[in-house]
């Protein structure tokens, strides 16, 4: 027999692995749509249906409030680029802080631990009313009026830098220690081995986790709209005040989801990536 | 074959001590390696074998005793203990390659960051030596995709690429498989010929009665026997020595 042909057995298991995934694919796409048309069915026959349909889907309204809407969602991106580029630079630097043995710098450890511990749990809208209407009300002369998207940053970043200082934490002490021991053993400074023998492996490491605090950070974005920064939700809610109409809010919300695809897509890539990577050869 | 060259030591420890909360490890044990010499470091497991190695790298902390490389004491306060490190290459049982880096890249760290050769020259060191041990045309692959000895050998490769004065071997063939410690005790065999000053500790005796110039004998800390290999091996001295090799014949 050549190696080519396939047994009997393999083919009968063949038939039957190929009979069950079509099976379970059926069931799945009619449960699914079973669902949808119930949920539409209970949606549409609600009693106030025609009216949030009216206040909420209306087209001309979104048409119009279009601009207005897109103008502002340019803000969150330029707010998104600085908050996030702040974000990894503070955040590995309490990372940094938080795994390092010299017992010299345990005040700094210290200091970055308790830093970590009060962001990770102070609420993003108090740190950006504390942020937002305390630091112009200390009237500093040399600031001069700050602009709220730019008070809005650095609340973002307070708060995000903490959280993402957790992941690259995990990420450094991830790194089993015989590497740097190696790294040292062959000559290479402290910093040296954090820089170019631990730090590239953690971040390989926790890409996936890092990405993740990135989505979150794009939908965040939206929340300096409370300190009056026009960007595209600020945008919209004057759009609703303008034609009563709440269809503004719908088209705000679309652009964030818009923008999350992508690096959704991304972080499921990258995740699935790394997963294959590490467990290459099981069946399950 | 280099010959030994007996005018002054290439590495000289005194008393060297050390404990770990609390339990002695070394307790005073003293070393000489002459240039182009090989001394085998034999005992069983906790002996203290991999400390003293750590110890003679620097990346173990000295608790008392002093060192000397070539003349220099390395253990003197105020050291650059990176560039003695550079200088005392330390490969270990587990390989420890950098898994983020190709196997040439592995090799041309050192190369560039602590002894600031260019890239080009570095590349060139590194690849010769890949050839040497036959993974020339591996240089580009990560260590995750080759085999144990592979490894090893690219562990060692790399350590002995920065030109060490001494190389230290911590039991390099013990997590190997059988089949695959034969090709790192060629390599081994190669560094000898060439001149390269070793300190290896080992379960191979059979390697080590070949290779071996000298043979030490840590029993629980201390220097129990030492020796030429060869009168060690067929005429030990001490009772732990004997029933320490008549449990490996």
């Amino acid at each position: 027999m050549s190696q080519s042909q396939i047994s009997e057995a393999q083919l009968a298991r063949h038939t039957w692995q190929r009979s069950r995934k079509r099976k379970s694919t059926l069931t799945a796409a009619i449960s699914t749509i079973a669902f949808a048309a119930v949920a539409w069915f209970a949606l549409v026959s609600s009693p106030g249906w025609s009216r949030v349909k009216a206040s909420f889907f209306d087209w001309p309204t979104l048409v119009q409030s279009f601009p207005q809407v897109l103008d502002g969602l340019w803000l969150n991106l330029r707010v998104l680029v600085f908050a996030s580029i702040s974000v990894l630079i503070v955040a590995m630097v309490l990372a940094l802080l938080t795994t390092l043995r010299n017992p010299v710098l345990t005040p700094l450890r210290l200091l970055a631990k308790g830093y970590i511990d009060l962001f990770r749990g102070t609420p993003l809208i108090i740190v950006l009313y504390l942020v937002g209407f305390g630091i112009p009300g200390l009237r500093i002369e040399a600031f001069g009026r700050i602009p709220p998207e730019v008070l809005g940053t650095v609340a973002l970043t307070l708060t995000y830098s903490a959280y993402v200082a957790e992941v690259f934490r995990a990420g450094i002490e991830s790194v089993h220690p015989s590497q740097r021991l190696a790294a040292r053993s062959l000559g290479l400074s402290y910093g040296q081995s954090i820089r170019l023998v631990v730090l590239p492996q953690a971040i390989r490491k926790v890409a996936p986790a890092l990405m993740n605090d990135f989505v979150a950070l794009q939908k965040d974005v939206g929340l300096i709209s409370v300190l009056g920064a026009v960007d595209a939700v600020r945008a919209a809610q004057i759009q609703v005040a303008h034609f009563a109409n709440f269809t503004p809010y719908i088209l705000a919300g679309l652009f964030f989801v818009v923008l999350a695809i992508p690096t959704v897509r991304l972080t499921d890539w990258l995740a699935v990536r790394m997963s294959k990577r590490e467990q290459m050869g099981t069946a399950l | 074959m280099t010959e030994i060259d007996w005018s002054k030591p290439r590495l000289l420890a005194k008393n060297i001590r050390k404990s770990f909360e609390g339990r002695q490890v070394l307790k005073g044990v003293d070393l000489e390696v002459y240039p182009g010499q090989i001394v085998a470091l034999l005992g069983s497991s906790g002996s203290g074998k991999s400390t003293m190695l750590r110890c003679l790298n620097l990346v173990e902390e000295l608790e008392d005793g002093q060192i000397w490389l070539d003349g220099d004491e390395i253990s003197r306060p105020g050291v650059n203990e990176d560039e003695v490190r550079a200088n005392v290459g330390l490969v270990f049982q587990s390989f420890n390659l950098f898994a983020h880096l190709s196997i040439l890249e592995n090799v041309k760290l050192a190369l560039k960051v602590v002894q600031k050769k260019e890239d080009r020259e570095a590349s060139e060191i590194a690849k010769n030596w890949l050839e040497r041990i036959g993974l020339g045309d591996k240089a580009n692959q990560f260590p995750d995709k080759l085999s144990g000895g592979q490894q090893q050998r690219t562990a060692i490769v790399r350590a002995v690429a920065l030109n060490p004065k001494l190389l230290l071997l911590d039991e390099v063939t013990s997590a190997l498989d059988p089949e695959l410690v034969g090709e790192v005790l060629e390599l081994i065999r190669d560094l000898k010929v060439s001149g390269t000053t070793i300190v290896m500790a080992t379960h191979e005796l059979a390697f080590a009665r070949e290779v071996a110039d000298w043979v030490i004998f840590l029993d629980q800390g201390v220097i129990a026997e030492e020796g030429e290999a060869a009168e060690f091996f067929s005429n030990p001295k001490t009772d732990r020595a004997k029933e320490f090799l008549s449990r490996f014949k």
